[in-house]
């Protein structure tokens, strides 16, 4: 291997490990009555965890399938995570307050 | 939100020199007049300051002859967090409060969110707590109280005969509608009834005489106080005109910790205080949680009970909101 492939081929392991990184964990924090950030954009496979920093407890609920894929109610400091394997857009929200909610965009 | 009033204050509605006038009337013409002028407004009385103000002093004077009953709201059992770290502690104080003002109350209504986050032990420190007061005790559910299968916990305790958590009754010529607005809300959405509700609720007023009194109770308010912040219920407006025709409809609520009213023709509108920890006025806070930074002391003025008379001979109902501690 040339020191430019090899270079190269770093380069690229370089690029999978942190799109590795990227696909294992994404935060979503809760405070104010807001999730944020609001969107996220992830690789499929990612985790993502969404953690609550308000006093009043909240919960993460799939707006097209509030009955089934829903987090439990998470009370002050509690965090819930999910992981998203199929590409598409997941508009969520919270069940105790409808207003507050948030994307998840999986590539 | 031209239309509310945000303070504690003293409010009569349009047609109070009227009532006045009518005060006096026994007659079964006066009677007759009384209910036309039931159907065109409401004399309404809040005093959400002082326990010894004027007004506390014109419901006394009018309690004699008169049908009463007490309303608490919003007691977060399980809630320790500035400002509050003892919510059983003020619940337990309003229970108290409860018991020096009941004199001839009928009932007692709890607004919801009884618990914080749904457990049986949050609920049952809270039951055992209310039923101190020794008060026949009607519940409706709020957003926290159903977070544990879609509420059967909460049902099963507190709306026994009412498994979905909305009801009717009649007490003294009063028919009083616990209604359930804190189940299957929708992304983006406010307080939701739903199809089946209003569907049953229609049918509770089918063929009733349009001069009962009529008292309804629900978590969430029905009118919108704030729309950005979900304080309202999307289909508020179709349970409220189902309730047009009647002459005298009264709507108390809780879920956002402080008083405020407003009267809209024949329905007077009505907020209560939390046992538990004060909210912010819309609008004046990033976010609708609690107010943490009270000054020292000053928790229980934030924190109360509310009194409502129906007064038979003369207006028909005053409302007397009382904070634990000035």
């Amino acid at each position: 291997m040339s020191p430019s492939r090899l270079v190269a081929s770093l380069g690229l392991a370089l690029l999978l490990a942190s799109s590795a990184a990227l696909a294992e964990d994404a935060a979503v924090s809760i405070d104010n009555f807001t999730f944020s950030p609001a969107e996220v954009t992830v690789a499929a496979g990612t985790r993502i965890t969404w953690t609550n920093n308000d006093d009043i407890p909240h919960a993460v609920v799939d707006a097209d399938n509030p009955k089934t894929t829903k987090s439990p109610p998470l009370d002050t400091g509690d965090s819930y995570s999910r992981v998203f394997d199929q590409p598409g857009t997941y508009h969520y929200f919270c069940s105790l307050h409808p207003h507050m909610q948030g994307t998840v965009v999986v590539r | 939100m031209d239309e509310m009033q945000g303070r504690p204050a003293t409010v009569e509605a349009r047609d109070a020199d009227t009532a006045a006038d009518q005060a006096g009337g026994t007659s079964r013409r006066g009677m007759l007049k009384c209910m036309v002028w039931a159907g065109a407004g409401v004399l309404w009385t809040v005093s959400g300051g002082v326990p010894h103000s004027r007004l506390l002093g014109t419901a006394a004077a009018a309690t004699e002859g008169t049908f009463s009953f007490m309303q608490i709201s919003d007691s977060h059992i399980g809630f320790a967090n500035a400002p509050n770290m003892d919510t059983p502690g003020t619940l337990q104080e309003a229970v108290g409060l409860v018991n020096a003002q009941k004199s001839g109350a009928s009932l007692l209504i709890h607004t919801g969110d009884v618990s914080q986050l749904s457990k049986d032990a949050q609920f049952d420190t809270a039951d055992q707590i209310i039923r101190g007061a020794r008060l026949d005790t009607h519940y409706v559910p709020g957003e926290h109280d159903v977070l544990v299968d879609d509420g059967a916990p909460f049902f099963a305790r507190f709306t026994p005969k009412a498994p979905r958590g909305y009801y009717s009754f009649d007490q003294e010529g009063v028919h009083f509608i616990a209604l359930n607005n804190v189940q299957d809300l929708k992304a983006g959405g406010l307080g939701n009834l739903g199809a089946e509700q209003l569907e049953w609720l229609a049918k509770d007023l089918q063929g009733r005489a349009a001069s009962q009194p009529i008292i309804v109770f629900a978590h969430i308010p029905l009118w919108t106080v704030n729309e950005q912040w979900g304080w309202g219920t999307n289909d508020g407006t179709q349970a409220l005109a189902l309730l047009r025709p009647f002459g005298s409809v009264t709507v108390l609520n809780g879920h956002i910790h402080q008083v405020m009213q407003k009267v809209e023709g024949n329905c007077a509108f009505h907020t209560a205080r939390s046992t538990a920890f004060p909210q912010p006025a819309p609008g004046t806070a990033p976010s609708p949680g609690p107010i943490k930074d009270l000054p020292a002391g000053q928790l229980r003025s934030t924190l109360g009970i509310t009194k409502i008379s129906r007064v038979q001979t003369a207006s028909p109902l005053a409302i007397i909101d009382t904070p634990l501690g000035a």
